[in-house]
């Protein structure tokens, strides 16, 4: 059976296709203002690139912040769901999963079915999330990869504010003007992050393996960090921006 | 989300300088001046023995000394006055340790206290300070003296800086937000979400839904007159009650806040986002008294 996953989030939009227990195709893009045209876009790419027509898929799930837009779905699904069983679908050993996305930062705890058992996101404040990285790589004025190879050149321990992303901002800027190296504050931003979602991962059972996931996964400097602050060796699947798509993929398929 | 790219920059608001028309400043006894580097905004203001003279107010630029300075030389552009003219400095705002020319520095919370006090009269007794990066309530008593005070500086909710992030992403000026906000048939719900990154994606939800950017406007100062209302309640409101900050010029907020409060927030001549200053100044007359009698 082919099934599709689509993970509507609040900067991007994942496709994932799955055949029998293989992906077969799989698209990413920016979200843009009509959220359906967005998901319908993406996932037209997906098709392509598993070289499949429309009506082969039998059902597809919607998941992510915009999930309830997607009405093409089949059905939809909570993001925390699919997380886990996105992670646990490619990491069998997995039982933690911390999910850092655009705006929201997620940990599930779950079984090895990819059940869930416990779960904590943040609500309030967006400290800590994808947005948070946009925004200082912003006030350096480096692109995200410059700044992660940068934070690996620090030397020097600095502090950043990170109750709040809007005053971050600020901060770095006044930290820019202090003549403060950028490789410093860079390893300060990335250290603020990993320090905010630990701390947040704390409230809930943290069982081996911990997995890495969302698009911030993809940074290495905020990876070293979390290694740091957890404790213990962090996994990262492949492609860790589509395991929310994956699970819905996933689902979809049960 | 892609948004379009303009050079407009929508967040500005007017920088101004105002002096007074007929003052001889030469025959003035003190000349005092007060400066406020907050996050956002600077203000210089000086004054002839105990009146208001000219004051300026401007963005903060990169740091402050050069903030400090670039206000200062707009006071006094074109009425004649030197820097050194000028006989005692109070530095105040966020920026306030680092004013080269301040003789001496006090808080902001004292200053607005005190600048409202000027502005307001001796009937004032509690300030909401609604500045760029943070809020503060504060009460005083007939001589503008800080009785007590309850302040938010953890997250930029409720603040100018935030109202900045929203007008950017409506493409609003800045200074039409207020007026815009009025401009709806019936108050829609506020938005739900207190951080800033959130309530942006709210609000981009919202115009996906078909609300028209006056509507989100509305929603948008509705939840920041609750939030301010919020840390009002716990710090108590006796009147007179005055607005302080960039934002009391925005009466989509003021209006909102004397809604939910059931209290008219009595209007601050000449400009209530020049309080901090003016509170400076009135600190380096006293200070500059002072010490002329123990000489």
């Amino acid at each position: 059976m082919i099934t599709a996953g689509i993970d509507m989030g609040a900067q991007t939009v994942k496709v994932v296709i799955l055949s029998d227990g293989q992906i077969i195709g799989s698209s990413v893009s920016m979200v843009g203002f009509d959220l359906l045209e967005s998901a319908q876009k993406t996932l037209d790419e997906a098709i392509n690139t598993a070289g499949i027509s429309r009506d082969d898929i039998k059902r597809i799930t919607a998941t992510g912040s915009g999930r309830k837009s997607i009405t093409i779905a089949d059905n939809i699904s909570t993001e925390i769901s699919c997380d886990a069983k996105g992670a646990t679908w490619l990491l069998p050993s997995v039982r933690t999963v911390i999910d850092i996305g655009a705006e929201e930062a997620r940990a599930v705890s779950c079984d090895e079915t990819g059940k869930v058992l416990d779960f904590v996101k943040n609500d309030k404040c967006a400290a800590g999330v994808g947005a948070f990285v946009d925004s200082m790589s912003r006030a350096l004025e480096l692109t995200a990869p410059e700044m992660i190879d940068l934070s690996f050149k620090s030397t020097k321990d600095v502090q950043v504010n990170v109750t709040c992303v809007v005053f971050a901002e600020s901060e770095v800027v006044s930290l820019i003007h202090a003549k403060t190296e950028k490789a410093d504050i860079a390893h300060a931003i990335h250290d603020a992050i990993a320090t905010r979602t630990t701390s947040m991962t704390r409230r809930i059972p943290l069982n081996n393996e911990v997995a890495l996931v969302g698009g911030v996964a993809n940074n290495a400097a905020v990876l070293a960090a979390m290694n740091k602050h957890l404790g213990v060796e962090v996994v990262i699947p492949e492609n860790p921006q589509f395991v929310g798509a994956l699970g819905a993929a996933v689902l979809a398929a049960t | 989300m892609t948004t379009k790219k303009t050079n407009i920059e929508f967040y500005r608001w007017t920088e101004n300088v105002w002096k007074s028309p007929e003052k001889d400043w030469r025959k003035a006894e003190t000349i005092t001046c007060g400066i406020d580097i907050g996050s956002v905004s600077s203000q210089a203001v000086i004054f002839t023995d105990d009146e208001l003279f000219c004051y300026s107010s401007t963005r903060t630029g990169s740091n402050s000394p050069d903030s400090a300075q670039k206000a200062l030389t707009m006071a006094l552009d074109g009425t004649g006055m030197n820097p050194e003219d000028i006989q005692f400095y109070v530095g105040t705002g966020y920026g306030r340790i680092n004013i080269p020319m301040a003789n001496k520095i006090v808080t902001e919370i004292s200053c607005h206290a005190r600048g409202a006090n000027f502005m307001g009269g001796p009937t004032v007794r509690t300030i909401l300070d609604m500045g760029g990066q943070d809020l503060k309530g504060v009460h005083c008593d007939e001589n503008g003296k800080v009785t007590n005070f309850l302040m938010n500086d953890k997250c930029a909710a409720g603040t100018g800086r935030g109202m900045e992030v929203m007008a950017e992403l409506l493409q609003v000026p800045i200074i039409d937000v207020g007026s815009l906000s009025l401009d709806v048939d019936k108050e829609p719900p506020p938005v739900s979400s207190t951080c800033v990154v959130f309530a942006k994606s709210e609000a981009v939800g919202l115009l996906r839904s078909g609300w028209t950017k006056n509507m989100v406007l509305a929603a948008y100062c509705a939840a920041m007159a609750h939030r301010v209302v919020g840390l009002l309640e716990r710090i108590g409101i006796e009147e007179d009650f005055v607005i302080t900050g960039g934002i009391a010029k925005n009466t989509g907020i003021v209006t909102r806040i004397e809604q939910e409060l059931g209290v008219k927030a009595k209007p601050l001549k000449p400009d209530p986002q020049i309080a901090g200053a003016v509170g400076a100044a009135v600190f380096a007359r006293a200070l500059l008294l002072k010490s002329r009698k123990t000489d």
